[in-house]
């Protein structure tokens, strides 16, 4: 038996440093430092978790649509483990949608094959966390989203998704669409033998020709929803701050019953 | 005027503070009709028409409890399509939670509609509704709009007032047909939460949050104290988290939740980006640290520079004091 896992993955502008908005109201990646995406980290540990509690033949495919840039966060996953590697990379795809990048990602999952799909919980810039559903429902296989624990066995994907509410047990036969959030198992470091071994992993360069798409599908032209405007929030002003001399709890709760809190 | 569909999210008929403030916002743009499912669905009746539903669609069945976010989607296409009959729908609002932005994702794409999630506000515009996103960890606001089909849009809790505003609130009985996919994920197995009488976090209209300065789990029994007194919810940062001192279901930041309250009192807590992703927009916010330099002081109101142990007891004593 095999089993073909596709990591979905993004490279993203580092949350540290200072983000803003490009001319045309998509998100600027010319000033900030790239990376891939914390939260992706986790979704290529637990495939190669499960790679390696697997007795059958595993492969590990990791997935990216972003600019040329991108190929930072696929060799950095490549480095952690994975096998191989694509990325999906065309002008026209500048300023796509969650709508519209779903699209791109399920035509290439469907061209790379695949038994599992592992995502992230939501990337750190978009942070919509929509993804994993919309993949679901495009590629029409089972959502089993947002797990802290998950485990593949015989055709069979299982796992804990820890709700407000509840925390609930899921399961659902393969093929199937997995997110997995910070809660499943900190992600391993590259190790430098990995580092030497992901130069010489393939990593395959897909245009939107090769996924048969038009580029009017895709892009800011493409996109079901339009950003009008994007204002750089005013710093809070300046408040009060006191240092405590005995007296730091009492002050508070002046300010609080001030503020009519109390 | 055009209907407006709000999903309503609700425990066994007792609908959750976040669909009412839905209701506020879905007032503005059209005539809010509730869609509510699952055991208990019509007992939300009353409370939604207190708030403006003039119409409540309603449907219970062991699907939705048996299995994964599909079969809700399934219904919720259901009511768009209803709703459609009579015009086109100004849009549907569905609550921000996990779940609830899962849910519109997949309605979106199924009806061909754009989709915004986490909205902190939304009007009503001359293109469509428009809505208005918190985004770079709070550092940029944001005003979008769908462009296609009947914009689908997720809003963040304490994104608007409750306010009453009677209307008939007719309950109608929704039909609904599962799809092929609404059985692929069992929910084998359910544990609910233990409640802890305080109230939900991300619909607290005051948060008392601890972090690495809190410095072991039995500590946090002062932030809970201090918590008590003002009736709030209790948060952790993520370094307080990953140390087990506090469950991850109480995490604010990046990877935990985003809370939006009138008060926020951060103790213990440095003030990472990753925190501050998560409370950015509190209306108010107050802090205790030892350290002066710590960047949480840039954002609030009020700080103490100061040892937590000494200066959260306190306050806890005066609140209690105070309030007699």
């Amino acid at each position: 038996m095999s089993l073909r896992i596709v990591v979905t993955v993004k490279y993203v502008p580092d949350a540290t440093g200072d983000r803003h908005f490009a001319d045309d109201l998509t998100v600027d990646r010319d000033d900030v430092d790239g990376l891939l995406s914390e939260l992706d980290e986790y979704a290529v540990e637990q495939a190669l978790q499960i790679s390696e509690n697997s007795d059958d033949d595993v492969e590990i495919t990791v997935l990216t649509v972003g600019p040329e840039d991108a190929k930072d966060a696929l060799r950095k996953a490549l480095s952690m483990g994975a096998d191989k590697a694509v990325h999906v990379e065309d002008d026209d795809l500048h300023g796509t949608d969650a709508i519209g990048t779903s699209l791109v990602l399920a035509k290439a999952i469907e061209k790379a094959g695949y038994d599992l799909v592992i995502s992230g919980l939501a990337s750190t810039d978009g942070t919509m966390g929509v993804v994993p559903a919309l993949l679901a429902e495009r590629l029409g296989v089972p959502q089993v989203t947002l797990l802290s624990e998950v485990s593949v066995e015989g055709g069979t994907v299982k796992g804990r998704r820890d709700g407000d509410a509840a925390s609930e047990q899921l399961e659902a036969s393969l093929p199937a669409v997995v997110s997995v959030t910070d809660q499943s198992g900190e992600a391993r470091y590259p190790s430098f033998k990995g580092i030497m071994a992901a130069k010489k992993k393939p990593v395959e360069s897909w245009d939107l020709s090769d996924l048969d798409l038009e580029a009017g599908e895709v892009g800011l032209e493409g996109a079901w929803t339009k950003v009008d405007s994007a204002t750089q929030r005013p710093a809070r002003t300046a408040g009060t701050i006191v240092k405590d001399e005995g007296e730091g709890g009492k002050q508070l709760a002046e300010f609080l019953a001030g503020q009519k809190f109390i | 005027m055009a209907e407006v569909l709000v999903y309503v999210d609700h425990v066994d008929g007792a609908v959750r503070k976040p669909t009412l403030e839905l209701l506020t916002l879905a007032r503005r743009i059209g005539e809010p009709v509730a869609v509510a499912l699952g055991p208990g669905a019509e007992n939300t009746a009353a409370a939604l028409a207190e708030h403006g539903a003039v119409k409540v669609l309603t449907h219970d069945a062991s699907e939705y409890a048996d299995y994964l976010v599909v079969p809700k989607v399934d219904a919720l296409q259901a009511a768009v399509e209803a709703a459609s009959a009579g015009g086109s729908p100004a849009a549907v609002l569905v609550p921000s939670s996990a779940e609830g932005k899962e849910i519109a994702a997949r309605l979106a794409l199924r009806i061909g509609s754009g989709i915004i999630t986490d909205a902190v506000d939304v009007e009503a515009g001359a293109e469509g509704p428009v809505a208005t996103q918190s985004v770079f960890a709070a550092s940029f606001t944001t005003k979008s709009r769908v462009s296609k089909g009947i914009p689908v849009i997720t809003v963040k809790p304490n994104s608007a007032a409750v306010e009453a505003a009677p209307a008939a609130g007719a309950v109608e009985a929704l039909s609904v047909s599962f799809s092929a996919q609404a059985t692929g994920t069992k929910v084998t197995g359910r544990t609910p939460r233990e409640s802890t009488g305080r109230p939900e976090l991300t619909e607290a209209a005051i948060v008392v949050s601890g972090g690495r300065g809190v410095n072991g789990a039995e500590n946090f029994a002062l932030i809970e104290a201090l918590a008590d007194s003002l009736g709030a919810a209790v948060g952790a940062s993520r370094a307080a988290v990953d140390a087990g001192w506090y469950p991850h279901t109480n995490q604010v930041g990046q990877t935990g939740k985003s809370v939006s309250p009138q008060l926020y009192i951060a103790n213990g807590i440095s003030g990472a980006i990753q925190h501050r992703a998560g409370m950015q927009t509190s209306k108010t916010i107050v802090a205790v640290n030892k350290d002066a330099e710590a960047p949480i002081f840039d954002l609030v109101d009020y700080g103490v520079v100061g040892d937590l142990f000494a200066v959260v007891p306190q306050l806890t004593e005066e609140i209690n004091t105070r309030k007699g």
